[in-house]
């Protein structure tokens, strides 16, 4: 069976490469580029931690082949930081200290990233719903929330993040 | 996964051309929430997976209220969900929509790839029966369009064959003081399997309900519309009292079966509760 071209963007690189056509996104990704931020949980679906931006939609990266990436621009987690400048969610992350052992972080900062760039004020109940996708076994949701609540200036946590830079 | 060969075709012609003369070990790729979690678990084995992401006549989504729409296969459930003229005009679809999967998986998705799935929970099978859409099949004969409620055969079988691609959908106009809902029952409320799911669309005429359209997820081996229970409604005003009424011969229509999602009688129940439920949600909606 033949390798397919696959030439796609990649956080903002042109890329191309050879696959098997049966090779989903999330491995091309992670064993052909070396892009290790989006994880394998499941491999069906279910948790989120392969998540990435598929031309600015969030999708699950291990169900999509990589030759449906043909033309088409991904983001993942490496490419949301600007010139090794992260970015404000990502900030947040740092600051409440949400990660624990880090395996859903990429993914859930994907989502998060996917809901701030469609609705910069989102609610608590947004921000719940945004990040439903994304199983994190060490149960860290609430500081997930509180962060990015912070960020979008909607959380209680908000108004001490705010003193605190003033400060 | 197991290997298989992938073509990438750019119109619907060149998809039937791959499709032609083809057996059950070629499978069309639409979301891929269904198909690659298949393959990767070997529930299914293909020789050659024909991928749609290239053919965009697919993601057509064009009508209004007052003609009706056309909604083709691959647009994704996130669609569904977020565009406002479906939200406004179709809502029960939309809701079916915006319940499936999580994000990651809405985006991937899609209408077509649900319906064709054919699981007996199927979300997306109850609004569109409910609103009496018709699937538009291209095949090697041409096209031909056959009722939604006539589409499944049973459990993961419906009309289509091998070599033909179910292209879009075609949703007649509700007409004037018409509305739906689709509500469902799952133990979480993301990331979840209905245990029943139940549409209804009502359309009223000076206080009275000139249509009904009541149709079940999960209950039987394919949806199924409750007729009876449609019957009863139909040329009557929309009281809670007929609403009761219709909702416990909603029940009549379901051969649910007991499984680790719920009980038969336990789904019964929850056909009587989401049957009153979104007729009520129907109601509200035709009359606001």
């Amino acid at each position: 069976m033949a390798k397919q071209l696959l030439s796609f963007t990649v956080n903002g690189e042109r890329i191309e490469t050879l696959v098997q056509p049966y090779l989903t996104l999330l491995d091309a990704l992670r064993e052909d580029l070396g892009l290790t931020g989006p994880k394998e949980g499941c491999g069906t679906g279910d948790c989120g931690a392969c998540s990435v931006h598929l031309d600015g939609q969030l999708v699950a990266s291990c169900l999509v082949l990589a030759m449906q990436a043909r033309g088409r621009s991904v983001t993942t987690i490496e490419g949301l930081a600007r010139g090794g400048v992260l970015i404000p969610v990502q900030e947040a992350f740092v600051r409440h200290g949400v990660p624990q052992c880090g395996f859903c972080i990429p993914g859930v900062l994907m989502s998060a990233a996917a809901l701030l760039a469609e609705n910069s004020k989102p609610t608590e109940d947004d921000i719940r719903y945004a990040i439903a996708g994304n199983l994190c076994r060490c149960t860290g949701y609430t500081k997930m929330i509180e962060a990015i609540a912070e960020v979008a200036g909607t959380g209680a946590a908000s108004a001490t993040g705010a003193a605190s830079a003033k400060g | 996964m197991r290997r298989f060969e992938l073509v990438t075709p750019a119109s619907i012609d060149e998809c039937l051309r791959a499709l032609k003369g083809r057996g059950p070990e070629v499978k069309v790729l639409a979301g891929g929430t269904d198909l690659i979690a298949q393959l990767k678990v070997g529930m299914l084995r293909v020789a050659t997976v024909v991928d749609l992401s290239g053919v965009s006549d697919l993601r057509m989504l064009d009508g209004d209220a007052q003609h009706g729409f056309r909604i083709g296969a691959a647009v994704t459930a996130r669609t569904l969900e977020r565009d406002s003229r479906l939200r406004a005009a179709l809502p029960s679809l939309s809701e079916s929509g915006a319940l499936v999967g999580s994000i990651q998986i809405r985006n991937l998705a899609t209408l077509g790839g649900n319906i064709c799935n054919a699981a007996p929970s199927a979300d997306m099978a109850p609004p569109l029966i409910a609103l009496d859409a018709e699937a538009v099949i291209a095949g090697s004969g041409g096209r031909r369009k056959v009722p939604m409620a006539s589409f499944f055969k049973d459990v993961r079988q419906t009309v289509l064959a091998p070599d033909d691609l179910l292209v879009e959908f075609a949703v007649p106009p509700t007409g004037p003081r018409s509305g739906g809902a689709y509500l469902r029952h799952t133990p979480r409320r993301e990331l979840d399997i209905a245990v029943v799911g139940v549409a209804s669309q009502v359309s009223l005429t000076d206080g009275v309900c000139r249509k009904a359209r009541i149709a079940l997820a999960a209950v039987a081996p394919v949806p199924v519309r409750a007729t009876a229970a449609e019957q009863a409604l139909e040329g009557q005003p929309l009281t809670p009292q007929a609403i009761t009424r219709a909702a416990d011969l909603a029940v009549e229509a379901a051969r649910p079966i007991t499984d680790q999602r719920g009980s038969a009688e336990f789904r019964r129940h929850l056909v009587r509760v989401l049957t009153r439920r979104t007729l009520t949600i129907a109601l509200e909606r035709a009359t606001a």
